[in-house]
């Protein structure tokens, strides 16, 4: 038991508990905390892979963003110290027998298959090789996705403005 | 035990797929739904790089993927979050059983 499987041991606890109290807590804001917590285990867990990209790009984009996105609406829309009302119990008995059962047999089909891959390798992911192969216009070039995906974004940024803006009658309607 | 597989690893993402799924069963504020969501994504972002690392080390196709996938997480929480204070705004609460006009 060497090292790097101590550190994946502590990885995969601070995800799974962190995971766990982020769906569990009565409070929302300790809520929004908790999947912070769990979000930047995973970004450990992907330094752990190798894959140092991935695992800048996990905490620049969820860290720093979508979790300050969604403490702001967690303040903007409720009492954030309150306790949220408790899910009905019959629900939380059902659903958590549906989650269990789902899990356990998916890791049942994990368990028994053998992947059988070339993990020997070196796995070699710097960030040039990212770059280029994701500009490339070749074959196993990703420039096709990579424009489509800066559109949806660009559609996302307008989506959101056009949502949250105030149409002119609610305006008229509050100036009276 | 000695050894980390991609078994132990598709165990934490499986366990963190269902434990987001719990939470979007049992969850009713809005916005704790939208944070079980992101704990799925994340779940199979993890997939994606395991699969590449370990079975198919001399390509690049599941960095690339967990990367838009991440990118479009990020578009579907902000136009979500737009959605939710937009009604918070007209019912004054986001309770996914107050939300109930489109139901029936």
């Amino acid at each position: 038991m060497n090292a790097s499987v101590v550190i994946f041991y502590i990885l995969s606890a601070c995800i799974l508990g962190a995971g766990l109290l982020a769906v569990t807590a009565k409070k929302i804001f300790r809520s929004a905390i908790f999947l912070l917590f769990s979000l930047i285990g995973i970004a450990g867990l992907f330094f752990w892979m190798g894959v140092e990209f991935i695992a800048a790009v996990q905490i620049i984009i969820y860290a720093g963003g979508i979790v300050v996105l969604i403490i702001f609406s967690i303040f903007l829309t409720q009492k954030s110290g309150d306790e949220m009302p408790g899910p009905v119990k019959n629900r939380i008995l059902f659903s958590a027998l549906a989650v269990i059962l789902g899990f356990a047999f998916t890791y049942n089909l994990i368990r028994e298959n053998k992947f059988t891959g070339n993990g020997q390798r070196p796995f070699d992911v710097s960030v040039s090789q990212i770059g280029t192969q994701m500009l490339s216009t070749k074959e196993h070039g990703y420039v096709l996705p990579f424009e489509v995906v800066s559109i949806l974004l660009l559609a996302a940024m307008i989506g959101c403005i056009v949502i949250a803006m105030k149409s002119k009658s609610a305006v008229k309607a509050n100036e009276i | 035990m000695n050894e980390i597989t991609i078994t132990h690893i598709l165990f934490v993402s499986t366990a963190l797929f269902f434990i987001g799924v719990y939470g979007l069963f049992t969850r009713r504020n809005m916005i704790t739904v939208l944070m079980s969501v992101e704990l799925i994504l994340n779940s199979v972002n993890i997939n994606f790089v395991a699969f590449n690392k370990y079975l198919y080390p001399e390509k690049l196709d599941g960095v690339f993927f967990a990367i838009f996938v991440i990118t479009i997480a990020a578009a579907e929480a902000a136009v979500a979050i737009a959605i939710i204070i937009n009604l918070y705004r007209s019912h004054h609460s986001i309770d996914v059983e107050d939300a109930s006009e489109l139901k029936y």
